[in-house]
């Protein structure tokens, strides 16, 4: 009994420490799945702020610039318009919920990577028509569960006639609601300029694209124009996760010494329990590395049950959670393997000690009980 | 007659200040002998047992097994010489509760090197020749206390040892378990096997071929040899 809850210390550092690790690597390795997926070669182009704070246009020929640059296989934009969309006329006049209106270039989709959820996105017909787009968030918020509802943009009913799924790569896209050039010139007084390019090249060109754009973009002023790749901040938080991660790992490692000292503990009873046996053993001929050995192998063995129970239950809990979040399950083979080969070496220095002592009981001790 | 044990002038002191629990015993064992060491509690008897057994050193004197002096052996060689020579049996058998009486009788030869095989099978011949034949795969707690000594004895003899210690062997055990014991110990002792067995117990010691006593950490009388009781009689010690 005691044997089997020193082993559940180990046990539970170890699975602790796999549990953590595994939905970390697990959550991980989704982001990765989906960054191989959309790809980490698109950049996004915006204008400086101005001294405002405001956004400022970019060129209206900036697109068909930097279609023309050698290496570039897609490229579209989007810009804000200084309108609000509203669920019904109903609605008070300010209770935007934080969504935007943005008018969106043909490409976009193909250029972000954008799938269609629900209904298709502008045709050449609907672009002439009132109708709209909607980010996923959007869709929620508004209420908007299916392809024809209608929202109010600008003082007019528009007819939504896709919704998109959600977009990683220009998640500003989920809050904004998607109106076509066309019918944003005609009746939104849209100018034609746009706020954010989106530009996707070859991965091999990512960077040398990256240096020329600015100039292409703003020849006069270069340096105010703001480019940015997305796949970057994805990166950036995995590396701050694995961060984090190291912090668990850290907290699992205490919980395993705490164990060990579990393990050492319980042989250090042990030896003085079975001072009768050391006594036999002694009496049979065994000799002090005899016993030495018999109560190290114990105490190994010990800790390693215990931190195969744990690797089990670890994985199985990583299994679980990423189940239930459908995340690919990613557990390292180098973790589970790295933590029983932990448990045998906290086994072994949690059994020295008892060990030794064990090796030295006087074999007079089975004659004398 | 080739000796089995042999105690020159030892004596033995615990602790500080010393006191001494023998105090310059002389014994002789020579091969096939049956000696009863007797004498009442805190007389030294486990004291020597020890010592005879090489569970413990002597302080001062020579201990000879088999004509070898143990005095200046290393902790390894005296395990060896356990592991060969001598057989022990306790008053508490020391049996392990979770194994077989076969796999019992095997842990006698645990340290001796041998495969696990032969180790079995020389145990079953053991628990044969001590008339458990019956009961060869069942665990301690299946048996009679007098069958459990005579597993015990079984793991002492199944290494063939030089010399056969007994503890007291019969303390445990009512008289009828008690007596079928020691009328095997009488027949290993016909069958060769050198005995020397510890008791309190004066009326089991006086049906042994020779009785030793003990007092005070001094031998007083020796079947054997009369002029030692006469000796210490009259204040004289060896």
């Amino acid at each position: 009994m005691r044997a089997v809850l020193s082993g559940l210390g180990i046990a539970i550092g170890i699975a602790a420490m796999i549990a953590v690790i595994g939905i970390s690597t697990s959550s991980q390795a989704l982001v990765q799945q989906k960054l191989a997926e959309i790809g980490t070669n698109m950049l996004t182009i915006t204008a400086g702020k101005d001294f405002l704070g405001q956004e400022t246009k970019l060129s209206p020929d900036a697109l068909a610039r930097i279609r023309h640059l050698d290496g570039v296989e897609e490229a579209s934009w989007t810009s804000d318009v200084d309108k609000h969309v509203y669920r019904n006329p109903n609605v008070a006049t300010g209770a935007t919920g934080g969504l935007v209106v943005r008018v969106a270039e043909e490409r976009l989709p193909e250029t972000v990577g954008a799938n269609v959820a629900l209904g298709s996105w502008f045709t050449t017909a609907t672009r002439e028509l009132d109708t709209v787009v909607l980010g996923s968030t959007t869709a929620e918020k508004l209420g908007i569960t299916e392809v024809g509802m209608q929202v109010w943009l600008g003082e007019r009913l528009f007819t939504v006639v896709g919704i998109l799924d959600p977009v990683l790569l220009a998640p500003e896209l989920n809050t904004s609601v998607m109106v076509s050039p066309e019918r944003a010139t005609a009746i939104l007084g849209f100018d034609g300029i746009p706020t954010t390019i989106y530009e996707r090249s070859e991965d091999a060109d990512v960077l040398r694209i990256r240096d020329r754009l600015p100039q292409t973009v703003n020849p006069a002023s270069p340096g105010d124009v703001k480019i940015s790749r997305p796949s970057d901040a994805l990166a950036a938080k995995n590396t701050v996760d694995q961060v984090f991660t190291g912090l668990l790992v850290g907290v699992g490692s205490i919980a395993l010494l705490v164990g060990g000292i579990g393990v050492a503990n319980t042989m250090v009873i042990t030896v003085l329990e079975r001072r009768r046996e050391i006594g036999l053993r002694r009496s049979l001929g065994a000799t002090r590395p005899h016993i030495r050995a018999q109560f190290l192998a114990e105490a190994i063995l010990l800790a390693f049950l215990g931190g195969l129970a744990g690797a089990l239950i670890g994985v199985a809990a990583t299994a679980v959670v990423a189940v239930a979040n459908g995340w690919p399950l990613a557990v390292p083979l180098l973790i589970p393997v790295g933590g029983l080969i932990a448990t045998i070496a906290v086994g072994a220095i949690a059994g020295v000690l008892p060990a030794v002592r064990a090796s030295h009981t006087p074999p007079t001790a089975a004659l004398s009980a | 007659m080739t000796s089995v044990l042999e105690l020159h002038d030892v004596t033995r002191s615990y602790g500080s200040p010393p006191t001494q629990a023998l105090r310059g015993v002389d014994l002789r064992v020579d091969e096939g002998e049956f000696v009863a060491i007797v004498g009442p509690s805190g007389s030294g008897k486990s004291t020597l047992l020890n010592l005879i057994g090489t569970l413990d050193r002597a302080t001062t004197g020579e201990v000879l097994i088999t004509g070898e002096r143990v005095d200046d052996l290393s902790d390894g060689r005296l395990s060896a010489l356990r592991a060969h020579t001598i057989g022990f049996v306790f008053q508490q058998f020391h049996l392990t509760e979770g194994e077989t009486a076969v796999d019992n009788v095997g842990s006698g030869l645990l340290y001796t090197g041998m495969s696990r095989g032969l180790r079995r099978e020389r145990a079953r011949e053991a628990l044969v020749s001590v008339g458990l034949g019956h009961r060869l795969n069942h665990k301690p707690k299946q048996l009679s206390g007098g069958e459990r000594q005579r597993v015990a004895i079984a793991r002492a003899i199944v290494r063939r040892p030089a010399l056969l210690l007994a503890d007291e062997p019969t303390g445990s055990l009512d008289s009828v378990s008690g007596e079928t014991v020691v009328q095997l110990l009488r027949e290993l002792n016909e069958n060769g096997t050198t005995i020397v067995l510890i008791t309190h117990d004066r009326d089991l010691a006086e049906r042994l071929p020779r009785q030793v006593s003990i007092r005070d950490g001094l031998i007083v009388s020796d079947s054997r040899d009369p002029a030692i009781a006469v000796r210490a009689k009259s204040g004289v010690t060896a």
